[in-house]
């Protein structure tokens, strides 16, 4: 701005401009750098579950060890499904972290609804129990919710794998804050014309609320389909545990660990999990910056 | 469900119909209609959280005096699991153990997201959006998964980084039955899976801090390193202190890739608090001694949470 005012002053500023520029120019090309040799240790470990998913058993294990396969092959891939119920793994992770999502999203943002809506008596302790319950974790009450679950007769069932996690306290207090953020005049303008509670959720809430929804959803169905202690105690069915749980039974005591195997069911585990990252990250990395929470 | 209530015929509710607008006549009839609808909404998430939170949380508590077992009649025994706790050598090296994971892994994790978020918060950065994406991508992947990956990499015979290391003249042998490096090497999985996600709220908080008191440093001469140590490091001083103590908090629950690389050893030196919950309550039945190493874990991460608590409400009352 000051260009067109100050002829004298903007030459030099130019002037200094050129330098200063150069020099960040300088900076910013080894910050690239640093943050390339970064970013390549931070991805070996990705590098080195899909190149040794696709390397014969010969490679895995020969020394010196190489990052790229020599020759590639799907023998890891097939073998899998002859040590593992493979297949089986992979449609309980989709039905167990999948179902979870479903149940918290309905469960969550109904009761998000009402805390964030409506005036009823005792809202306010309400709150500060789910609040409170948000600093429970769930290891301390492991123990009992097993119990729980083993005399309703669920263990290595669906229903212990989803039933205790179809509501959780994070959830219902991040859409709560999501719908309070929402302007009141559209439900309102909805409750005029005669709309009942439940149609201002649906119909008015929720589908603005979609951002929000879709964010927890993709975070329960991470989280769920990458636990390790959950499924491992409420299954002790091969048949029912899930992928993360299915892989760490190949992790024998003693034993030669056959990691091309391993390597390749890693690989499985792993890709519905990218793709829906690919979809969503932009959105999901920004509102985990905001939300900072979980 | 008001209609019971009133005695008037139901066509007279037609004229009462924007009620919401007006006011009801009887504000003790409106209330317990709300009442009615909110508790319609949230009974669903209230049964989920009441059968298995509120009620596990006694349960575990009456157990915790207890030995029970899962099985027939259990015992009251008092303070007797407690106690064990705090004698019981295995229990305490489980205790010193998850304190050492915290140590190594706090600072590192925190410390690799700040410097991350720094280098990275320029928004002029050539490929910024690739490096947030890359260096983030870890936190999707379960720490099951990537123990399987590291653990192969630092394969004593076979593992490219051990190869690698090797070549450049560091050898660090068998990493995880090693006793002084097995816990380190377990930290640091947990580290690569999460710095990127509190490097993401780093860069949040960084974006927070206004151009205009860099600006005005920049006028009164200061330097790079003067302006990170007095504008920077005071304005994210919020953000540090609620990472920090968010991955305290992740640092007490460490299990899974633990459960996978070392299984607790070599000789129970990987063994933590929460190996030792799924230990002694599935393993060895012994339910009443697990609850109540399950109410000290509980304990320990409310005491975290609440001076989490005492800082943001610190924030929210100087209005940021």
């Amino acid at each position: 701005m000051s260009t067109t005012l100050h002829p004298q002053l903007a030459s030099r500023s130019t002037g200094t401009g050129t330098r200063s520029t150069k020099r960040s120019a300088l900076n910013r090309a080894l910050v690239v750098a640093l943050l390339a040799l970064a970013t390549a240790v931070i991805l070996l470990p990705i590098a080195i579950i899909a190149f040794t998913a696709f390397k014969p058993a010969a490679e895995v294990n020969a020394f010196p060890p190489t990052l790229i396969p020599g020759q590639w092959t799907l023998d890891n891939f097939a073998r899998i499904f002859q040590e593992l119920p493979f297949a089986r793994l992979i449609a309980n992770s989709f039905i167990f972290a999948g179902g979870v999502t479903l149940f918290a999203l309905l469960f969550d943002s109904l009761a998000a609804y009402a805390l964030a809506r409506i005036d009823f008596t005792g809202k306010k302790i309400l709150l500060i129990a789910i609040i409170a319950s948000l600093m429970i974790p769930f290891q301390a009450t492991l123990v009992p919710v097993y119990q729980l679950a083993s005399e309703l007769g669920w263990v290595n069932t669906f229903a212990a794998l989803i039933v205790p996690r179809a509501a959780d306290a994070f959830g219902i207090f991040f859409l709560r804050q999501f719908f309070l953020s929402l302007p009141r005049d559209l439900d309102n303008a909805a409750r005029i014309d005669g709309a009942s509670e439940w149609r201002v959720y649906w119909n008015i809430v929720l589908p603005n609320a979609m951002p929000a929804v879709l964010t927890l959803g993709v975070f329960v169905f991470v989280n769920n389909w990458n636990d390790l202690l959950w499924p491992l105690i409420f299954t002790t069915d091969r048949e029912m545990g899930t992928l993360t749980s299915g892989l760490t039974l190949l992790t024998g005591p003693g034993g030669i660990v056959p990691y091309g195997v391993m390597m390749a069911g890693a690989l499985v585990a792993i890709l519905p999990l990218a793709a829906i990252f690919m979809f969503v990250q932009r959105r999901f990395i920004e509102s985990v910056a905001t939300t900072g929470l979980k | 469900m008001s209609t019971t209530v009133h005695k008037k015929p139901p066509e007279t509710r037609r004229y009462r119909a924007p009620a919401p607008l007006g006011g009801r006549r009887n504000p003790a009839i409106g209330q317990r209609r709300k009442n009615f609808q909110a508790l319609a909404f949230l009974l669903p998430a209230l049964v989920v959280l009441g059968a298995f939170t509120a009620w596990p949380m006694f349960s575990a508590l009456r157990l915790s005096f207890t030995d029970a077992s899962g099985f027939g009649k259990e015992e009251w025994v008092g303070f007797e699991n407690y106690t064990r706790i705090f004698t019981d050598p295995v229990i305490i090296n489980a205790v010193v153990n998850t304190a050492l994971y915290a140590l190594l892994f706090t600072p590192t994790a925190v410390a690799l997201a700040l410097a991350l978020a720094l280098l990275l918060n320029d928004p002029r950065l050539p490929f910024r959006g690739f490096f947030r994406t890359a260096l983030f991508l870890p936190f999707i992947i379960s720490l099951a998964v990537a123990a399987i990956a590291w653990a192969y990499l630092i394969d004593p015979q076979v593992g490219l980084l051990n190869y690698w290391l090797g070549n450049a003249g560091i050898r660090i042998g068998n990493v995880l039955q090693d006793p002084v490096l097995a816990m380190p090497a377990v930290a640091f999985v947990a580290v690569w899976k999460s710095f990127g996600f509190y490097m993401v709220i780093f860069l949040a908080g960084l974006q927070e801090i206004p151009g205009t008191l860099y600006e005005a440093a920049r006028v009164d001469g200061a330097g790079p390193w003067t302006r990170f140590r007095h504008v920077t490091m005071p304005m994210l001083s919020n953000t540090t202190a609620f990472v920090l103590i968010f991955a305290l908090i992740a640092a007490l629950q460490a299990f899974d890739q633990i459960y996978v690389m070392t299984g607790g050893g070599p000789y129970g030196h990987t063994e933590t608090v929460v190996m030792q919950i799924y230990t002694s309550g599935f393993r060895k039945l012994d339910v009443g001694f697990a609850s109540a190493l399950s109410y000290v874990l509980l304990a320990a991460t409310l005491l975290l949470s609440v001076i989490q608590f005492v800082f943001f409400g610190k924030r929210e009352r100087e209005g940021d």
